[in-house]
């Protein structure tokens, strides 16, 4: 336990992860400590939601190793890796809500598997949940059909977070929301990794969660990091494609 | 550290003190919840009651939910439970689960004898729902048709060919297959009956007629509506899923004319064809069985086939397949556009699809059998 605590929470070792003939990572290392928000940023198209999918065991890697909580998901048996998958949650991009169920059955779902509660207490959990994120207790009963690109987003991380995980992998969380909204949902990972100490991963375009939300920067480009650090060594970096990222007429207006 | 979550009572005085330690969290869920049932049997007490959560190793949104679930059971009345000792790290936590308001609102759905009857009520309405579908989907074909005679170029060629080859060429093996099989199981079957009477060559009349009239066409446009019928609603329906047919109409392209007409007039051309095979299978797969165990020679079959059917019989056969194959198609369409939202509702229209078309099929078969009948073929 104590040696967990030091060790970096997701430990990516040479990673190289190849489709067809294109290498879309290659030789990838990256340390996501422990309580932290990673912030994970790099050119479309980069291979960033590849690098996720591949930490979560989505997308088969031809070389490296991954540990996710001290434990190398590639050598480790099913009831093993079962553990690790309790103790994470992932936000996909589209949502990736269960088409035929409920917000509400979306959200207990994790739960019915893992835990043995009482119906009323997930109900009420639900209900927490939905607060949490944002939403209105009303929504509990529709189905994600009947809600807007944004109200998905925050079931998604409501269901992602139903579990109370130690680590969430969330994909571009912010894009699709209205500004407002997506400070809110800054405001809100803040608040959860605060509360729940929880570490988050979260790939992003957005610069004001870059900014607002982020404890760590990390860049990928030409499937390796090409830089990693604070906020402040980003602005300093003179690598080209950073310097027009962070000093681009869009940044500007974010930093005022 | 991270010891088993306990809920003990400590009488201080005047008030009780409830003191929570050790792991308030998901994993100690069901503990959890079986300690704040039985502490919540204290509501009532006239005492003041405090919540000491200072020796909470660990705490999660169930933990505090369960401390708050607890201290609004406690408060009744003119006694007011409070939580004491939170560490400022589970302070937000715990405000914001105290913002949750209490029981969800969830419909039970009672069956009730008018609720029945307005379930049978609205199915009824439903199935004319679903003939005025077609109808509306059979004359927005034609229209579509009209204006590609119109304006030929509007013609979408490759699409029509991309989908004659998934119905009709990629179909051909199993439908011969299945067809030939068919041929086979009668000719034996009437051979093995017909063999009592002595009047074994017979099974040539009654295979003859039966595959070139009914079975080969019926057959075929069953397998199509299963193959071919359920495909176009899945391809549909998960483009109606994705916006993508929404994408086509805000470009100024009409649904009908660039997705359905060349899936409608490739099935309408693919069928005869498959029809024609199909018979063709079963006619020499009937002819094997009954040259290998009814003893029929080849050239005797042949001779008995040209003197037992007529081209009337191929005809009257043929005819329908097209029919048929627009049936199939247009059920098949209307289902694809009725998707909505959900994967749940993509599979159920998809069943829909291909039930409705073979229940199609046969009906149409039946009003051709009556019609061919009044004038004689």
């Amino acid at each position: 336990m104590a040696g967990e605590i030091q060790n970096p929470i997701i430990r990516v070792r040479d990673v190289t992860v190849q489709f067809g003939a294109t290498r879309v990572l290659d030789g990838l290392d990256l340390d996501v400590k422990r309580g932290e928000i990673l912030g994970f940023v790099g050119p479309s198209g980069a291979g960033k939601s590849v690098l996720t999918r591949t930490i979560i065991g989505l997308v088969p890697k031809i070389a490296g190793s991954i540990e996710v909580f001290g434990v190398d998901l590639d050598s480790s048996n099913t009831s093993e890796r079962r553990r690790v998958e309790r103790r994470w949650g992932v936000l996909f991009q589209q949502g990736a809500l269960f088409s035929s169920l409920t917000v509400r059955q979306n959200i207990q779902f994790p739960m019915r598997e893992y835990l043995r509660v009482s119906q009323r207490l997930m109900d009420e959990i639900t209900m927490a949940k939905l607060t949490m994120v944002g939403l209105k207790p009303e929504v509990a009963e529709r189905f994600p059909s009947e809600l807007s690109g944004g109200m998905i987003k925050r079931v998604a991380l409501a269901r992602a977070l139903s579990l109370d995980p130690d680590l969430v992998f969330l994909d571009e969380p912010t894009s699709g929301l209205d500004p407002i909204g997506a400070g809110d949902f800054d405001e809100l990972v803040r608040t959860l990794q605060r509360t729940l100490g929880l570490t988050v991963f979260m790939v992003t375009h957005d610069l004001d969660s870059l900014y607002t939300a982020c404890d760590r920067i990390a860049v990928l480009g030409n499937g390796k990091i090409i830089a990693a650090g604070s906020i402040a060594d980003m602005q300093a970096s003179q690598h080209p494609w950073l310097r027009q990222y962070f000093h681009g007429k869009r940044a500007r207006a974010v930093m005022g | 550290m991270n010891g088993d979550p306990k809920l003990e009572r400590i009488a201080k005085g005047n008030a009780l003190a409830l003191c929570a330690t050790g792991t308030w969290t998901a994993s100690f869920a069901p503990v959890l919840e079986r300690m704040v049932a039985d502490a919540e049997k204290l509501a009532g007490t006239p005492q003041s009651i405090f919540i000491d959560v200072s020796e909470v190793a660990q705490l999660d949104t169930f933990g505090a939910w369960l401390i708050e679930r607890l201290r609004r059971s406690l408060t009744q009345g003119t006694v007011e439970a409070q939580i004491a000792g939170l560490s400022a790290n589970y302070s937000s936590l715990v405000d914001e689960v105290r913002r949750v308001t209490a029981t969800p609102v969830i419909d039970t759905g009672t069956v009730t004898i008018t609720g029945m009857l307005e379930q049978i009520g609205r199915t009824v309405a439903g199935i004319a729902g679903t003939v005025a579908g077609l109808v509306d989907m059979l004359g927005a074909v034609l229209a579509a048709a009209g204006r590609v005679l119109i304006h030929p170029r509007s013609f979408r060629l490759t699409s029509t060919v991309h989908h004659m080859e998934q119905v009709c060429w990629r179909a051909v093996p199993i439908i011969v297959l299945i067809t030939f099989l068919i041929g086979c199981i009668i000719a034996q079957q009437g051979i093995f009956h017909f063999r009592r009477f002595g009047a074994d060559i017979f099974v040539v009349d009654m295979l003859g007629v039966l595959v070139l009239r009914e079975i080969g066409v019926l057959l075929v446009a069953i397998m199509v509506a299963g193959r071919s019928g359920s495909a176009y609603t899945a391809e549909l329906g998960s483009m109606k899923m994705r916006e993508e047919i929404d994408a086509l109409r805000t470009m100024g392209f009409d649904p009908i004319e660039v997705l359905v007409l060349p899936r409608m007039l490739a099935l309408v051309l693919a069928l005869p064809i498959l029809a024609f095979l199909g018979a063709m299978a079963a006619l020499y797969g009937g002819g094997l069985v009954a040259w290998l165990y009814g003893g029929v020679e080849p050239e005797a079959f042949l001779a008995r086939l040209r003197d037992a059917i007529s081209i009337d019989h191929f005809i009257v056969g043929i005819v329908k397949a097209p029919v048929m194959a627009a049936v199939i198609g247009i059920v098949a369409c209307v289902e694809g556009l009725a998707v909505q939202g959900s994967a749940e509702s993509l599979g159920q229209h998809t069943t829909a699809s291909v039930v409705k078309g073979i229940f199609f099929v046969i009906v149409m078969d039946g009003v051709f059998a009556i019609f061919f009948a009044s004038i004689g073929m």
